[in-house]
């Protein structure tokens, strides 16, 4: 998976492009190296032996073959270690003169070159070194063969070749390795960003990306994103502020308003008595939207809170079925309630309940008479996961994460009455229980599901919780 | 019934001392805790209604203060605070009852009239009439004029509800909270369908009709 993602990785692409464009400069530089090296000494030799046949051939011009052989003989006696290979041979090619003892059975090239093999030399005699020789055709039907031994020559040579030849290997090692641990490194820093931005989106603003502390890019980058971070939630934090101030004050007079309202009950005016009665209605309302923005702000501040208790969802599940059976069936909708126990949790259930009840509320509000409304409580791996669906006119899928947000109302849902506060509560609640949120088609309709990790196995269910507001 | 009320807010005081007075009870007013606590460990009040958040002494010190020394008169809590966290404290400390502001004073009337019953109200009957209509806990029958009639459990359990508090004002809250026993805002009145079920099963095809609604409040039985 990291192995695929570093191949994968963009930055790996060019370390593998830095890779290619230093192999070729290097075997550009190791071709001028080798050329300058072992070429030139190659090409020294071969001038040598040429300005040598060239002295041999004006010797038997201007002197004949005495003036040759004589020449020959000396160089022969000067290169007493065998360096220097000479030999003239008559028409069918047996040796006149010279420390060869026989002619070489290789044929020449174009220019005359030849090489062959000298048998034994070296100071134990047994020795077969390689030779580089020009032979050249006198007149007189003569051959001449000037050369040199080139066994020393070619070891040096052979040790350049190998040098570079394991250098550039060593090289292109070090380039695969250091571009491979270079893109990890870089892979490994993007990853953690990703993963940041990831947790993020999934709804944990507190995360932030981690840094080295080296002060180097990457950490210039995450400070860059967690100021950016920061600033985010401040900005949402002063939304959140303003809003829950503007709830908060206008509450307390709206109370009072209430409350004067209340006081002006029992007169005997019917007109004025319903009037009032509607706009205690009214008053009631607006204290009901500022409540459930003011909870669901406490709820979403509160954070996950140690003192949640074993909750058997499963049980809640049926009772928020068995509270609005009645009301579906008033409607001519059918409830169908399947939730097998127990499925425990830890939670708080009376807001665990607050949420079943608020998406029960709206598939009751939303679906049409003789549809069919669902509750099911069921267990799925680690989790237990409560479903609520109807068949209502649903949620299209471009507008299902928001109608999570405060206030936010489909068109479908303009003309029916609620506060649009329903389901930030259920997220919310969620998020205090660490619950996942699954909202799909229930084709037709919508379908919201709560998921919430199971109670692990070792804790126990202690019995649900006692209830603490019986009278 | 004669009550305490310890409020700092002047409005919302003058309005329940008015609304109490109105509806018969007999009402004193302390504006802070310590001035509450002395009015209170005096005695003599058959409830009391606490603010959690007062000035100099707060609510919640009082009743622990009170419950130290041995005195059960039953305190109606009454805050601002709304979650469970605060509803836990407040019943921890000793109260008998927990009210969130801002509340209709038919609310708060209904649950001052339960917890002086209760306290008046001996070992709880386990054969409950109102009027023709017989309900037996024990044996979990019910019968109108001797007819018996079948009730789902649920149904049952808000029968005896409301029989147990027959004469008095139940609100829905009241309902959901001692009937379904969770603390919760409905969004629609789911409660009204429910009672309207119980109501055609107690009341159709007899006379006179025991249940009844109560505007802006809730529902009494009475017969």
């Amino acid at each position: 998976m990291r192995l695929a993602r570093t191949l994968k990785s963009s930055s790996f692409r060019v370390a593998l492009l830095y890779m290619a464009l230093m192999g070729t400069s290097m075997v550009a530089l190791l071709a001028f190296i080798h050329w300058s090296t072992a070429g030139y000494m190659a090409r020294q030799l071969d001038q040598t032996i040429e300005a040598e046949v060239e002295g041999l051939a004006e010797q038997y011009r201007t002197g004949g073959l005495v003036a040759l052989a004589t020449a020959l003989t000396l160089r022969v006696d000067r290169s007493a270690d065998g360096a220097g290979v000479y030999l003239l041979a008559g028409d069918d090619l047996t040796p006149v003169v010279g420390n060869l003892d026989r002619w070489p059975q290789v044929a020449p090239d174009a220019q005359g070159w030849v090489r062959f093999d000298l048998r034994g030399r070296g100071t134990t005699g047994r020795e077969t070194h390689a030779a580089r020789a020009k032979t050249f055709r006198l007149q007189g039907d003569l051959h001449l063969l000037v050369g040199r031994d080139v066994r020393d020559l070619e070891a040096t040579l052979g040790l350049i070749r190998s040098a570079l030849g394991w250098g550039s290997g060593l090289a292109a090692t070090l380039a695969v390795l250091g571009g491979w641990l270079m893109s990890a490194g870089v892979v490994r820093r993007i990853e953690a960003i990703a993963r940041t931005s990831r947790e993020i989106m999934h709804g944990d603003l507190s995360r932030r990306v981690p840094t080295d502390g080296s002060g180097d890019d990457f950490d210039q980058l995450a400070d860059g994103l967690n100021r950016m971070l920061d600033r985010i939630v401040e900005l949402m934090d002063r939304v959140r502020q303003v809003s829950d101030s503007i709830a908060h004050d206008l509450r307390t007079p709206l109370t009072r308003l209430r409350t004067k309202l209340d006081g002006l009950h029992g007169t005997d005016d019917p007109a004025a008595q319903s009037a009032l009665d509607s706009a205690v209605a009214d008053a009631d309302e607006l204290l009901a939207t500022f409540n459930a923005l003011l909870r669901i702000s406490r709820i979403e501040a509160s954070g996950r809170q140690a003192d949640l208790a074993p909750v058997d969802l499963a049980l809640l599940a049926r009772d928020v079925a068995e509270l609005y059976e009645p009301l579906a069936g008033d409607r001519g909708q059918s409830l169908r309630v399947s939730a097998a126990g127990p499925l425990w949790v830890q939670g708080d259930r009376d807001l665990l309940f607050q949420a079943l009840a608020n998406l029960v509320d709206n598939a009751v509000k939303y679906t049409p008479p003789g549809g069919t409304i669902g509750v099911a409580a069921e267990c799925d791996g680690q989790v237990a996961r409560v479903a609520v669906s109807d068949v209502g006119p649903g949620i299209p899928a471009e507008l299902r994460e928001r109608v999570f947000e405060r206030f936010f109302r489909g068109d479908a849902s303009r003309s029916t009455p609620g506060s649009g506060l329903g389901l930030s509560l259920v997220q919310a609640v969620a998020q205090l229980h660490g619950a996942r949120i699954d909202t799909s088609d229930n084709d037709p309709g919508l379908r919201i599901a709560l998921c919430i990790p199971l109670q692990s196995r070792g804790e126990g269910p202690a019995g649900p919780k006692e209830g603490v507001g019986r009278a | 019934m004669r009550v305490l009320l310890v409020e700092d807010d002047p409005q919302l005081s003058a309005f329940l001392l008015k609304a109490l007075r109105e509806v018969g009870a007999v009402a004193d007013h302390a504006g802070d805790g310590r001035e509450g606590l002395f009015l209170a460990a005096g005695g003599g009040y058959d409830v009391l209604i606490l603010d959690r958040m007062l000035p100099k002494l707060d609510g919640l010190a009082i009743l622990r203060t009170l419950r130290a020394s041995g005195d059960a008169t039953p305190v109606l809590v009454l805050s601002a605070l709304g979650e469970v966290e605060d509803r836990v404290a407040g019943l921890r400390a000793g109260g008998d009852d927990y009210l969130v502001k801002p509340f209709a004073f038919s609310e708060l009337h209904a649950r001052l009239e339960a917890l002086v019953r209760r306290r008046a109200g001996e070992a709880p009957a386990t054969r409950l009439q109102v009027a023709d209509l017989e309900l037996d806990v024990l044996s979990r029958e019910v019968r109108r004029a001797g007819t018996p009639i079948a009730l789902q459990p649920r149904e049952f359990r808000l029968l005896e509800y409301l029989m147990r508090r027959a004469g008095q004002v139940v609100t829905r809250t009241m309902l959901l909270e001692h009937v379904w026993d969770y603390h919760f805002d409905p969004q629609t009145n789911v409660i009204d369908v429910h009672i309207s079920r119980l109501r055609a099963k107690i009341d159709k095809g007899f006379d006179p009709p025991l249940l009844h609604t109560v505007r802006g409040a809730g529902y009494i039985l009475r017969g």
